[in-house]
């Protein structure tokens, strides 16, 4: 029986952070924090001693942790950026998901690399998330700024709703453009002109 | 001819103009390089992405590659600094509460005195000075260890130093957590712009001629890769250049305050590239000569003496002996710099150490065709580092 790792979870937002204890809980029997408040970070996590940090690269406040490898006194323990170099692949794909890691020194690599698959993974799904939702934003407002554009163009050329789009996507082939960006070019000249 | 794409990221700061300027200029272009940029939203990711190859160049504190030289603070790769891309630009403020102190004890705020500032700063302070610098590997923490080690404080041991990322800086200040700070620009401006702080000194101030930021690459890529470090050397050289011109400020600030790089309006970013920044939410304005240099006087020469001074201060700190200082030294790559503007004929120093801060008056050395001017380099201390001492 291999004894529990005590694992700290930085992370300010309260849903993402339940998602990540439950997939760590998925991989094994673990003792799970969550820090959520940037103020003294560093200071919080060494009170807690962890065995494992684990940290989203894109959190300003990861910059703080560093504040963990360079402690050194007799009761800290020191705590380095997860560097298995026999696992090249391991620390690539966290890379990847945007998750980074503070390992104690010493910890066997087949006790981390359970709990590293599991954060990857949820990673991999927030980072998709963010993706599609920044791609539906863009899409949506897309969409708004090209009606406007054929609203424009069936007002001043008098014709129809088709012809209007046709007419756009004809000019966006011919120049090489994105149909959003002659729409964008139409919106912004017919602002000037009115 | 088609370009060759080349990853590179920075941190959104003033002094991160000469990769910008040489993608948005064609600069980059000119040297058949897609040049393509990443905000990264701290020190130690942007270090990660180029030390584990999701990009192959980095705007990083000149500090990082000899730490990890070192071995300190878990850096998974070896890193060179293949330039300098830029000489000073920091400023230390403190918040509005403290400079109300400072002035009733009859601090003048001239923003050029190191030995008035520090002085005048601890006697306002109630217990341990809490200070925020953006990364415990940055010439923001040596400037500010060296500057209050000078005046008889135990630093850092007597000081209450938090780690804060640049853009957070000032609201970790409008917050109280912090009473003063160490940071690049623009954000030490904002501080002021946000009524939270004023500004007490320029970094140059402290050491006249510090390398702030360097060209960082992996030490395997820039082994494997010469011709294109080649070519990045030369573009980001020629965007320092443009950036050295006085006429080309207003244009830089523009291309900065975009959206996608720093996002802070230009008028801000002009105050530190013209060197003349508004110190106090009151409006005081100071003049400061260099406070950014990119350019002139060989300021973007990798001097191995500069990463030198920077071994010994971190080894001293952290417990290391002086023979491993020595060999970190060896991560700031003049041969490179050379090899790379050799066909650009650019006169460059002899020697690639010098004695830092010796230089009182613009002195001229010897160069490859001749001799060229380099500026002056004093501490404010008048302290002289040898990178050679005798053993």
């Amino acid at each position: 029986m291999q004894e529990t790792l005590s694992i700290v979870v930085v992370e300010q937002d309260r849903d993402r952070a339940l998602l990540i204890v439950d997939s760590l809980r998925d991989s094994g029997v673990h003792d799970i924090f969550v820090v959520s408040e940037e103020t003294a970070l560093a200071r919080r996590i060494q009170e807690r001693n962890p065995d494992i940090v684990l940290v989203d690269m894109a959190s300003p406040s990861r910059d703080m942790l560093e504040e963990l490898s360079l402690a050194s006194g007799a009761t800290e323990r020191p705590v380095a950026m997860f560097v298995d170099q026999s696992d090249d692949g391991l620390t690539k794909a966290a890379i990847e998901a945007g998750v980074s890691a503070y390992v104690v020194d010493g910890l066997r690599p087949e006790r981390i690399k359970p709990i590293m698959d599991a954060a990857i993974t949820r990673f991999h799904m927030f980072q998709r998330m963010r993706t599609e939702l920044e791609a539906t934003k863009k899409a949506l407002e897309e969409r708004k700024v090209i009606d406007r554009a054929k609203g424009i163009l069936m007002k001043a050329r008098k014709i129809d709703e088709d012809e209007a789009y046709a007419l756009m996507r004809k000019t966006a082939m011919t120049q090489g453009r994105k149909m959003a960006d002659v729409a964008e070019a139409i919106v912004t000249a017919a602002g000037l002109l009115s | 001819m088609s370009l060759t794409v080349l990853k590179a990221g920075f941190i959104p700061l003033v002094d991160a103009a000469p990769f910008i300027v040489a993608r948005e200029l064609g600069f980059a272009e000119e040297e058949g390089l897609d040049l393509q940029l990443s905000r990264a939203p701290s020190w130690s990711t942007l270090r990660d992405w180029v030390a584990l190859g999701q990009i192959d160049a980095a705007h990083l504190l000149s500090p990082v590659p000899v730490a990890a030289a070192l071995g300190l603070g878990g850096i998974p790769a070896k890193l060179n600094a293949l330039s300098v891309l830029s000489i000073n630009g920091n400023v230390v403020g403190v918040s509005t509460v403290l400079a109300d102190k400072m002035r009733a004890a009859g601090y003048r705020f001239d923003f050029e005195d190191p030995r008035a500032a520090g002085p005048a700063l601890m006697a306002a302070v109630d217990g341990r000075l809490r200070i925020g610098v953006p990364f415990p590997f940055s010439m923001h923490a040596e400037l500010l260890y060296y500057w209050l080690g000078a005046i008889g404080i135990q630093a850092p041991q007597g000081l209450d130093v938090r780690t804060i990322p640049p853009p957070l800086m000032a609201d970790a200040m409008a917050r109280g957590e912090i009473d003063a700070f160490c940071v690049g620009e623009p954000w030490g401006s904002i501080a002021v712009e946000t009524g939270v702080g004023a500004l007490i000194l320029p970094g140059k101030a402290i050491w006249a001629r510090a390398p702030e930021k360097v060209l960082a690459v992996r030490e395997s890529w820039a082994d494997e890769e010469p011709d294109l470090a080649g070519q990045l050397v030369r573009a980001i050289w020629r965007a320092g250049r443009w950036l050295g011109q006085e006429a080309n400020q207003t244009t830089a600030s523009e291309l900065l305050s975009r959206p996608e790089y720093l996002d802070v309006s230009a008028e801000v970013l002009e105050r530190s590239l013209s060197g003349r920044l508004v110190i106090t939410p009151e409006g005081d304005l100071r003049a400061c000569n260099d406070f950014v240099v990119f350019h002139e006087n060989s300021a973007a020469f990798p001097w191995r003496s500069q990463a030198a001074w920077i071994a010994e201060r971190l080894a001293a700190r952290t417990g290391l002996d002086r023979s491993t200082a020595r060999a970190a030294a060896q991560v700031f790559r003049a041969d490179i710099y050379r090899r790379a503007l050799a066909s650009l004929h650019v006169d460059l120093p002899g020697a690639s150490e010098k004695l830092e801060g010796a230089i009182t008056v613009p002195t001229e050395v010897a160069s490859a065709s001749g001799t060229l001017i380099l500026a002056p380099d004093p501490f404010f201390d008048g302290q002289i580092f040898d990178p050679a001492p005798e053993s």
